[in-house]
């Protein structure tokens, strides 16, 4: 049986098709590109770099030939200093990629065969606000979904909101950072947010939990980190793997994985038994110190010993170290900590921590961040949705404070729930790469009765989409007023650098045509992107000409000291206005006040935990065709203990697929790494690699994918979040066919 | 003037920001570099040690390259950098055999290529590309002869070593350790 959306594999006409030509100036050979005086008449257009979520500031360098030339960060922005991480610097391959999409694609039937054909602007956008329409009138806008991620969800979002839909959702939250959110929220009153407001660049000690700071190109706290190792500060890692910020640790705590709330309780009751933590902070500023006391008083790092494997004395002294540079220690929340699906408890546990060592608020603590509000661009009040993602929730994770965007597929498939998703716009996200259960991810969209998909490369996900928009890169294009949270708040502009190659449009034009189809027409009163920009700098007391010239601008706080001064109460967002070392609210909602330690269960015999991480070159799977970035990195490998290699007679380079215990085989061969950096109970691979269609030349059979693997999913029940690191893998030497 | 670089092993991630601005800001095709990352890790688990260098061309003092190059293409220019002069370079790859650190690479144009120090940069003032675009600040290129520049400072004050001593070199890339 022929199912209703074919996974489009094969080549279709019309993807990609402009071929720039060399960077090279002909003419030049031999020569520096920089000695030739054409070249040296090079115009900079400020932006922000769009290859991550950091979203650091810079300049497109252009030369007079109109060719993007490079890319340089921007000096006065504290999310980068003027220093672009690798994937910063290869943002061009972005630009450049041979294989990006270049015209709006609509799924056709030929010969019985579905394919995608060309279509014209005008032919996609009235048939997607058909569909939209069509969908909308029958079970409501609310049944129209949006997965996004990075800038072109701002506008997507807009139009969702505008047809009367708030079911937006980001796979950053439940399957990444929600959890932390939760806790820190639960505990101090407070998210963390992006940038964390952590003052890594002068903290003496830094706890890394499982973080692996530097292989994620977190840039700004990377700087800050190598800047603290100048100073001569300390690093304390906690990993399973030798990573390479465990390189850089005084200590390195080999935890079995799994535990690691164990070890914090330990560190909690070495502080309070020991009476290392700040006395003066606790007392004045939290509630439920002595139930933590009670709570941990059997939790000596003997009893962490033999759950962890670590060592008593060195949990001793590794507590010892960050009391003794509190305040100017931290515990790092992390950043992807959706891990056992008890993560928020974890969370709250590191938050714990961190108020015993008295740091929020404090130099080499915690800051208190601030940002430019950017006023909204006028337009009419949003319509009043009959039910929203909470509805679908429906009582479960009660703390969710974002939309859990795996439950969207969950919706997706439940055709008949009063509460059913229907419609599907993606936005810079490749679900199926992104969204653990596969399977799950391909019964939704199978079921989803129209999906658009909004990207610039052909992922995984346009093979799932009856209509696919091309969007411009970030280096094309005008998009929202970057503003985030930091020690002083800034605001930095995108302007195009270049004229949008092929046919591809910016989301913001996308968004307002659809509008228009939609008779949404007010909430675009518009022409170009750049009225908004002009009319929001106004009221900043800016203009569009200035931002072009300047790239960021920084504003004077208004919120207050940037830490907590010694004469002031601090007021936290807590339902008791203290910090929360016993959370009433969790105990109301029937989950542990205080973290317990649980045990999860370990790999079977001839089976090894599943870890994955980041690369510092590569952002999830969006970058591995990235023609710059491949250069240095384009597969990844199976980390194998030396001992697990001899086991199974396995070789350097030798290719595996691997099978996971659920029987899911991977779709495509990994080769091995035999290395001393990974426990012999866990493997480790980068994830984002494994890509499956072949419109992605570079990328295309290259290594596996770790979504692909993870389809034992433990959810966090306070939030939502999607544990996946209970997965357990073993390897097939040859293809089963 | 003896133009040096030092790259503090303690603080370079690997993150290979180095090797894609090299790439970008000399137009080294797809497929080649010019500078590179070699992570070591010595021991077994879980005592280990690990130690993450950003490498190219170390601009020996004592250059193998120059001296079996057969054509005068490669030669030693100003402060010490070793360059190659592309449109006198037959592509024999000598000075590729010769070269302890494996820095050289046949361009697809027919000549051999390498890490020039941005001597194009240098003389404009600026930091070789490598250098300043480093997230970690890692990396230090200066001139030997002026004391009061960084990178005399970092070999005052820091342990560091060089590679290949043994193979006579007297390289002008040291990696503080």
């Amino acid at each position: 049986m022929q199912s209703r959306r074919d996974f489009i594999r094969i080549s279709a006409l019309g993807i990609g098709g402009i071929t720039l030509g060399s960077r090279t100036i002909p003419g030049l050979f031999g020569k520096s590109l920089f000695d030739n005086p054409v070249v040296s008449e090079m115009k900079r257009y400020p932006t922000y770099c769009e290859v991550c979520f950091w979203k650091c500031a810079a300049w497109s360098h252009v030369d007079a030939e109109g060719r993007i030339q490079k890319i340089i960060g921007h000096d006065d922005d504290p999310h980068c200093n003027g220093r672009l991480c690798p994937r910063g610097t290869g943002g061009l391959g972005m630009y450049e990629d041979p294989d990006r999409l270049m015209t709006p694609l609509i799924r056709v039937e030929e010969d019985g065969k579905q394919t995608f054909r060309k279509a014209s602007w005008d032919e996609a956008l009235d048939l997607v606000a058909k569909r939209l329409q069509e969908l909308s009138a029958t079970y409501g806008p609310e049944s129209i979904a949006l997965f996004n991620h990075g800038s072109a969800g701002h506008h997507f979002s807009h139009l969702l909101k505008a047809m009367g839909s708030v079911n937006a959702s980001a796979p950053s939250y439940a399957q990444c950072r929600g959890p932390r959110e939760v806790g820190f929220k639960l505990t101090f009153g407070q998210v963390m947010g992006s940038p964390e407001p952590l003052d890594i660049r002068d903290t003496k000690c830094l706890v890394l939990i499982g973080s692996h700071l530097g292989e994620n190109m977190h840039n700004g706290q990377v700087q800050e980190m190598a800047d603290m190792i100048d100073k001569g500060g300390d690093i304390i890692t906690v990993d399973p793997r030798y990573s390479i910020a465990a390189g850089k640790s005084k200590y390195w705590l080999p935890i079995k994985p799994a535990t690691d709330i164990a070890l914090l309780l330990a560190w909690i009751n070495v502080l309070i038994e020991e009476k290392l933590y700040d006395v003066d902070f606790v007392q004045k500023n939290t509630i439920g110190f002595d139930q933590l006391a009670h709570h941990v008083r059997q939790m000596t790092p003997e009893w962490a010993y033999g759950i962890t494997t670590i060592k008593p004395d060195l949990i001793r002294k590794t507590a010892r170290l960050m009391a003794a540079a509190s305040p100017a220690a931290i515990i790092h929340p992390g950043r992807h900590v959706t891990w056992y699906g008890d993560d928020t408890q974890r969370s709250r546990a590191i938050a714990i921590l961190n108020a015993l060592l008295g740091n929020w608020g404090r130099r080499g603590g915690f800051y208190f961040p601030e940002k430019v509000k950017v006023p909204d661009f006028p337009h009419p009040p949003y319509p009043k949705p009959k039910w929203g993602w909470r509805e679908i929730l429906d009582g479960k994770y009660p703390f969710a404070a974002l939309s859990i965007a795996n439950t969207f597929l969950d919706a997706t498939i439940d055709e008949e729930s009063p509460y059913a998703i229907h419609g599907w716009i993606v936005a810079g996200t490749n679900l199926p790469y992104t969204i653990p259960d596969v399977g799950r991810f391909e019964e939704a969209a199978q079921k989803a009765k129209f999906i658009v998909v909004v990207d610039t490369m052909p992922m995984e996900i346009t093979g799932y989409a009856d209509v696919i928009l091309p969007e411009c890169t970030y280096l094309e294009r005008y998009d929202e007023l970057r503003t985030s949270p930091h020690r002083e708040p800034y605001i930095a502009l995108r302007m195009p650098a270049a004229e949008p190659l092929g046919e591809t449009k910016p989301a913001w034009w996308m968004t307002k045509e659809l509008g228009k189809r939609l008779g949404l027409e007010d909430y675009f009163q518009y022409a170009d992107f750049t009225e908004v920009l002009e009319w929001q700098l106004e009221q900043l007391g800016s203009s569009l000409d200035e931002m072009k010239k300047l790239g960021i601008k920084k504003f004077p706080r208004k919120s207050g000291p940037l830490y907590q001064p010694d004469n002031e109460v601090p007021w936290f967002n807590t339902p008791s206005g203290k910090v929360e070392l016993y959370s009433a609210q969790l105990k109301e909602a029937g989950f542990d006040p205080i973290p317990n330690y649980t045990a999860h269960p370990t790999p079977p015999e001839g089976f090894y935990r599943l870890n994955y991480g980041r690369a510092p070159m590569h952002t999830f799977s969006r970058t591995s065709n990235n023609p710059y970035l491949a250069d240095l990195m384009d597969e990844n490998f199976v980390w194998v203990h030396p001992k697990v290699a001899s086991k199974w007679s396995l070789e350097n380079g030798q290719e595996v697929w691997l099978k996971n215990q659920d029987g899911i085989v991977s779709d495509l061969p990994i080769k091995v790494r035999i290395t001393e950096r990974i426990r012999w109970d866990s493997v480790y691979m980068v994830h984002g690699f494994g890509h499956v269609t072949k419109k992605l030349t570079q990328a295309y059979g290259k290594g596996v994918s770790d979504t692909q693997m993870i389809t034992n999913v433990m959810d966090d029940p306070i939030m939502g979040g999607t544990g996946m690191r209970g997965n357990f893998v073993t390897f097939i030497k040859e293809q089963i066919s | 003037m003896r133009y040096a670089m030092a790259i503090d092993t303690k603080k370079c991630v690997g993150c290979a920001d180095c090797v894609v601005a090299c790439q970008i800001e000399n137009d080294v095709p797809h497929g080649y570099c010019r500078d590179w990352i070699t992570e070591k890790t010595v021991g077994t688990y879980p005592k280990l040690e690990m130690e993450i260098r950003s490498e190219r061309c170390n601009h020996c003092e004592n250059a193998p390259c120059v001296r079996c190059c057969p054509t005068g293409a490669s030669y030693i220019a100003e402060g010490g950098v070793v360059l190659v002069e592309a449109a006198k370079c037959i592509g024999c790859g000598a000075c590729i055999e010769s070269c302890p650190y494996d820095a050289r690479y046949s361009h697809p144009e027919g000549h051999v290529d390498k890490c020039t120090f941005c001597i194009h940069r240098v003389r404009e003032g600026k930091q070789p590309a490598c250098v300043a675009v480093c997230p970690t600040k890692c990396m230090y290129f200066g001139d030997l002869d002026d004391p009061s520049s960084e990178i005399s400072k970092q070999l005052r004050t820091r342990k560091f070593k060089v590679l290949s001593p043994e193979a006579g070199t007297k390289p002008h890339v040291y990696y503080l350790i």
